[in-house]
């Protein structure tokens, strides 16, 4: 069995079906790429010209980050893919667990000016 | 699933599930990334509460470079596209094209690791020390954990390389694979937001 398990295949058992959807979400892949590299461009971009007010730029990047947050779980981690269930549960619960952990820190840290 | 293993089928569409042991290595990094998640969300908000305490030190305003920044956050997505790349072809049975794309993808990782090596001794040369300041102790906290977890990415995946640089792709090293391309992934996700926590919201005046 362990040695089967190492042995190399002489070539690949992709029907004509799987290897078009294979190539469909390579397409996908490369275009939320592209979006990632441009929601970057874009935040950085809000930030250094400086022209925008503070008071748009901070809500507006936490958004851009917030998308290329989910564009990289859902298509580069293939968290929307089927049989991802279990993944989507471990995931999500980490993200719940996240949040009030995050603004627990930020408030009890900023009580006390260090 | 059966104990018995025909290469002459050819390799099935996700190599890396089709056996029990894949499907638990693939469920398990999910596990862990999960924990990874809270771990990290601990030092971000400490980074958050300390930030404002530069105690005399120097401040954030006058050392972040947001053209370093924006290098290394291209260095670190475009890594990410190329192990994606690479688990396309480990589909496809491309062994060769698979190879080529974890390569690239190592040296990239290493070329963003390279950067944040040269931050931090910048940083520590103008008079950011560890423990100058809250600030200070919180940033490289944070900042560094993540370069550790890169620095372990490129270990892992080059140790695979090593490993497997003649030996095709096999039902055995194919959810290893995989589970260094998720972990790889998880890493950039993490960068996503100290780019825009640390860096970007700090300089934009939040």
């Amino acid at each position: 069995m362990s040695d089967e398990l190492s042995k190399p295949f002489p070539k690949s058992a992709m029907t004509e079906n799987e290897r078009y959807e294979l190539g469909r979400e390579t397409r996908i892949q490369v275009v939320s790429f592209a979006f990632m590299i441009m929601l970057t461009i874009i935040s950085f971009i809000s930030v250094a010209t400086e022209t925008i007010p503070s008071g748009f730029v901070v809500p507006f990047i936490l958004l851009l980050g917030t998308v290329q947050f989910a564009l990289q779980l859902f298509y580069f981690m293939h968290l929307k893919d089927k049989d991802h269930g279990w993944p989507n549960a471990f995931f999500a619960t980490g993200i719940v667990v996240t949040i009030p952990a995050l603004i627990a820190l930020i408030l009890l840290l900023g009580e006390t000016k260090w | 699933m059966s104990d018995h293993v025909d290469v002459s089928n050819g390799l099935p569409a996700n190599p890396e599930k089709s056996t029990i042991e894949g499907k638990n290595k693939f469920l398990g990094m999910w596990v862990f990334l999960g924990g990874e998640t809270i771990m990290f969300a601990t030092f971000f908000g400490t980074f958050l509460g300390l930030r404002e305490g530069t105690a005399g030190g120097p401040t954030p305003d006058e050392l972040f470079s947001l053209p370093l920044v924006f290098l290394m956050t291209m260095f670190l997505l475009t890594s990410s596209l190329t192990s994606v790349l690479g688990i396309i072809s480990m589909k496809k049975n491309n062994f060769k094209a698979m190879r080529m794309y974890f390569l690239v993808t190592v040296l990239l990782g290493l070329g963003f690791f390279g950067c944040e090596v040269y931050e931090f001794w910048h940083y520590n040369h103008v008079g950011l020390g560890y423990s100058v300041s809250a600030f200070a102790s919180s940033f490289y906290t944070l900042v560094g954990l993540h370069g550790a977890h890169v620095l372990f990415g490129l270990g892992w995946i080059t140790t695979l390389l090593v490993r497997y640089w003649g030996k095709g792709i096999t039902l055995a090293n194919a959810p290893k694979f995989y589970s260094a391309s998720l972990y790889w992934h998880f890493i950039d996700v993490v960068w996503v937001f100290i780019f825009t926590v640390v860096y970007l919201l700090t300089l934009g005046g939040a």
